[in-house]
């Protein structure tokens, strides 16, 4: 039962074939076979998993019927949960239980699913490999010496090792689509607004974006619809509909124009990437849909303008964590500099200290216009782009990542070189539009992943290509040796 | 030598919404620390701030009081720094998109002249929480129910050029936030708040001289006082061949004189750069002419009114309009007593006022409300008492809850106004002093003045003090 999707799961729990307590106890014992060796969960809330599942099942016996009524997911650990540590991948927030459910969270709970745990993350959502977290770095399942990417490393391993069907993502450069890409599952990141951030631990508030990671594209749109839509607690959230995905995504795609940018099928691009992706558009091609070739032409300056407003967001939304009121503190300080610098050196990692200081370099008086300025400008441009080009295509194909995952260790010594993976997958974030990662093909046996960004608010036409993909390809259906 | 102080005032009102700015927190002052601050008062992690749209109702009423520009696209940005009564490390203020811009008020001066001085600015802001360092030996503890409260902070010019000036100004721009309704106004629990940046140079000098930022003052008296030692401060550095330097200096009280608390080097860079968690506000003109219509009638027409309308002098219309409380106790007094305007502002402004100042009260904790006050000027309009009466009744109403009707009827006070009573007591008195009458009639008219005196002494003061000189006027003629 491990191997089933959202969908199922959700089939088979109504049909009686298995109860919510039956799959969370597999799942659990599952996870506690696995996390030794691959650290995907930060926190497993066992027991509070398994009394919600019954409780679920016998809400099912009285005809209740939420949508996702007893199906097991995990969220990412930058999701405050009420009563259940919350850490950020980070020793600051070691010992944080907050008071309060993020919304997202809520959403979730209101639809039915089951918490069963927390999963691991770079500290902070920074970084494109989890090995910036406080809690151990995450194997990824294809091969265990290989990272799952990150940030949503342990995320993407999660549902990789089919250690549970679906978990939640944050996506801020990046780090829903390039792990899914990695682990070889389906994630997509929706527009910036559709999802509240609310109780989502901020690391660049103007790109932070949650969503959905998944074996399907239909999973995704099952968990996208839950967790979707206006919350008046986040004034950047947008008051608009939420749509039925599940509808969407069984058009045909006769007719879609699909626009193949230059900039992405470059010298960046690996030569067997470019060969799988040029698989999966002859796929979509048979299904009807046409292929140009388009233009974003400032897409080489997303990276650096990237690594100039999410670290100035960061700087500033990481200045809460003080050491006064919650989250690490250091022992006995002698004065009030000495608590906050001893505080913040012991609690924060070293990729999380970089970008502060990157971010606090930006904003200095002096600097701010060059930096900063210049980083919106390029935003803008980037946008811009983007909408010439959604005057031409209704969506845009590309990679998700320039390479397969790599090894432990490869790039931990080169922050730029990390920083590069997400070249392919920031200018989404910079222009708030949603984009997906599904799963094309392996090269020597790692996953890759093709990306597909949209115009604003069209998730649905993202995941109804991904599904209707997925309908004429099973790479989304393997599984990894060693967690069959 | 000749010096020109400048000064200019940053004032801090805090805003009367139910709750905080970006919180559903109550805003009401001196409750138990902490138990007014939720999670996101208290900058806990994931927590967003969420506009109350009341405090940007308030800032625009502002902005219509004082004739300035309203900020069509104003924008929230962050001011980072690090502060215990902090919480998120940055405090949600505005920088180069305020809600309110250029704006102007008229001030009068004790020599009855107006000067007109320029707004630059007002901006909404959250103010930071209290950290108490008295309270734990060795340790200070922090208080965040006062954190996410809203502010506007009015930016002067460098318009006022003496403390009497900046003086005027603070009251002027108290009295309008409070006829508005948008702050009540309390400077000892720090809802009105000012700081003054004060520099001198040679007069008819073109540049500014260096300025320092006072801060902590927080009275009207405190602040002309402030002013003036930091002017005479700073001349005497400059006399003495010294220089001023830029800082920020606090004013002390009780040792009347300025500290240095900061020095430009030590200043923070603050790193402000546009919320991403909040969006810009757009302000509709249809929101704008809603408010106006909300907006009650300002103190100079207000003042207009009562000088035209109700015939008072210059004077008399603007102290009773400096307040609005004032003004609304007086209205209320001529509508419910039929006293003349006149009549009725000089025992406002008068007696009325005397006796709160003694007693150190506002004119809202006045021990004889609007309604027993009308009750006693309804009196003396009617002659039924003299002014002399009322005054001592008044003061019996301070003490008590009785009308001055029950007291006049209790003490037997009502004014004597038969003539054949009168009379009779003047007949009296003359008999009585034969040698002062017959030294008035030789001409030492001073003299009526005694007479005036004993006639009233015999009628216990009730002797309608009018009719009693005329009468005694003819009988000393003979």
């Amino acid at each position: 039962m491990h191997k089933n999707t959202i969908a199922e799961v959700c089939q088979n729990l109504a049909n009686g074939d298995y109860s919510s307590k039956e799959l969370c106890q597999h799942l659990l014992e599952r996870i506690s076979r696995f996390n030794q060796s691959h650290n995907a969960f930060i926190e497993v809330s066992a027991d509070a998993a398994l009394s919600s599942a019954e409780a679920a099942d016998q809400l099912r016996a009285k005809g209740a019927n939420a949508p996702l009524l007893g199906v097991p997911i995990a969220h990412k650990d930058i999701f405050c949960t009420e009563g259940i540590r919350t850490s950020c991948g980070s020793r600051m927030l070691e010992n944080f239980v907050p008071p309060y459910n993020a919304t997202v969270v809520e959403k979730f709970n209101a639809a039915g699913t089951i918490c069963l745990g927390k999963t691991n993350m770079d500290e902070f959502a920074m970084g494109s490999s989890n090995e910036n977290s406080y809690f151990g770095s995450v194997a990824n399942p294809w091969d265990t010496d290989r990272v799952p990417g990150g940030s949503s490393g342990g995320s993407a391993a999660a549902v990789a090792a089919r250690l549970v069907p679906a978990t939640t993502g944050t996506d801020t450069g990046g780090s829903i689509r390039q792990p899914a890409a990695f682990c070889g599952i389906t994630g997509i990141k929706p527009t910036y607004g559709r999802v509240s951030r609310y109780g989502m631990i901020a690391f660049a508030s103007s790109l932070d974006q949650g969503g959905p990671m998944a074996t399907t594209a239909e999973d995704c749109a099952l968990l996208l619809e839950a967790m979707s839509g206006f919350d008046e607690r986040d004034s950047t959230c947008i008051d608009r509909p939420v749509e039925r995905y599940i509808d969407a995504i069984d058009q045909s795609l006769n007719g879609l124009k699909v626009g193949l940018p230059r900039e992405y099928f470059s010298a960046e691009l690996s030569a067997p990437i470019a060969a799988a992706l040029q698989q999966a558009i002859e796929a979509l091609q048979k299904l009807g849909a046409t292929f140009v070739d388009i233009d974003l032409k400032n897409q080489s300056l997303a990276v650096p303008a990237y690594y100039v407003v999410a670290p100035a967001e960061c700087s500033s939304n990481l200045s809460r964590f003080d050491g006064v009121r919650y989250g690490h503190r250091c022992e006995s300080p002698v004065d009030l500099e000495d608590l906050y610098k001893r505080s913040r050196a012991e609690g924060f990692g070293r990729e999380v200290k970089r970008r502060i200081l990157i971010g606090t370099y930006a904003l200095s008086a002096g600097y701010y216009d060059a930096y900063y300025i210049k980083a919106q400008k390029v935003r803008n441009l980037i946008s811009q782009d983007f909408a010439r080009a959604f005057e031409q295509v209704d969506v845009i194909l590309g990679p998700t990542t320039p390479t397969t995952a790599f090894k432990h260790g490869e790039n931990s010594d080169d922050p730029v070189a990390m920083y590069l993976n997400d070249i392919f997958t920031i200018p989404a974030n910079l222009a708030g539009l949603p984009a997906l990662s599904a799963p094309c093909g392996f090269v020597e046996g790692l996953p890759v992943g093709l990306q597909l960004v949209g115009n604003y608010f069209d998730e649905g036409r993202l995941l109804n290509i991904a599904h209707q993909y997925q309908q004429v390809t099973d790479w989304h259906r393997q599984i990894p040796a060693g967690v069959e | 030598m000749q010096w020109e102080t400048v000064i200019g005032l940053e004032i801090h009102a805090q805003l009367a919404t139910k709750s905080k700015i970006f919180s559903a927190s109550s805003t009401d002052f001196g409750a138990e620390p902490n138990t007014q601050a939720n999670a996101v008062d208290l900058g806990m992690p994931g927590v967003l701030p969420v506009l109350n749209r009341e405090a940007v109702h308030m800032a625009i009423k502002f902005a219509l009081a004082t004739d300035a520009e309203i900020g069509k696209r104003s924008v929230f940005a962050r001011k980072n720094y690090f502060y215990p009564d902090l919480p998120k490390g940055y405090q949600i203020s505005q920088m180069s998109l305020p809600i309110v811009g250029k704006g102007a008020v008229e001030v009068t001066l004790d020599d009855g002249t107006t000067k007109t001085i320029g707004l630059t600015r007002a901006h909404l802001e959250e103010d930071a929480g209290k950290s108490v360092h008295d309270a734990y030996h060795g340790q200070t503890g922090v208080d965040l129910n006062r954190a996410g409260t809203p502010l506007l902070e009015i930016v002067s010019e460098p318009d006022m050029r003496s403390a009497k000036e900046a003086v005027a100004y603070a009251r002027k721009i108290h009295s309008i936030v409070r006829y508005i309704d948008i702050c009540d106004g309390n400077m000892q629990e720090g809802s009105f708040r000012c700081d003054a940046n004060v520099s001198v140079r040679m007069a008819g000098d073109d540049k500014l001289g260096t300025r320092a930022e006072i801060k902590n003052v927080n009275s009207f008296r405190f602040l002309e006082r402030a002013i003036n030692f930091e002017v005479e401060r700073q001349i005497d550095i400059i006399e003495g061949g010294g220089e001023v330097v830029q800082e920020t200096r606090l004013y002390d009280a009780d040792n009347d004189e300025t500290r240095s608390m900061r020095s430009k080097e030590e200043a923070n860079d603050y790193r402000y750069f546009p919320d991403p968690d909040l969006l810009p506000v757009e302000v509709e003109q249809s929101l704008i002419d809603e408010l106006q219509k909300t907006l009650p009638e300002l103190p100079e027409t207000r003042k207009a009114r009562f000088v035209d309308e109700l015939k008072l002098p210059e004077y008399d219309a603007s102290v009773l309009t400096a307040d609005k409380a004032t003004a609304d106790f007086f209205e209320a007094t001529i509508a419910a007593s039929g006293a003349t305007p006149k009549l009725a502002s000089t025992w406002v402004t008068g007696e009325l006022f005397s006796r709160l100042n003694k007693a150190g009260l506002e004119l809202t904790g006045s021990p004889v409300n609007a309604e027993r006050f009308s009750g006693l000027l309804a009196r003396i309009q009617d002659n039924t008492i003299s002014g002399k009466i009322g005054k001592q009744i008044l003061d019996q109403m301070w003490d008590s809850t009785a009308s001055a009707d029950e007291i006049i009827e209790k003490e037997g006070l009502k004014q004597i106004s038969d003539s054949s009573e009168i009379e009779k007591m003047i007949d009296d008195v003359i008999e009585a002093n034969p040698s002062q009458l017959e030294e008035y009639r030789a001409g030492k008219e001073k003299l009526l003045a005694f007479f005036v005196g004993q006639v009233m002494k015999a009628s216990r003061g009730k002797a309608n003090p009018a009719q009693l000189n005329e009468m005694l006027r003819k009988k000393l003629k003979g």
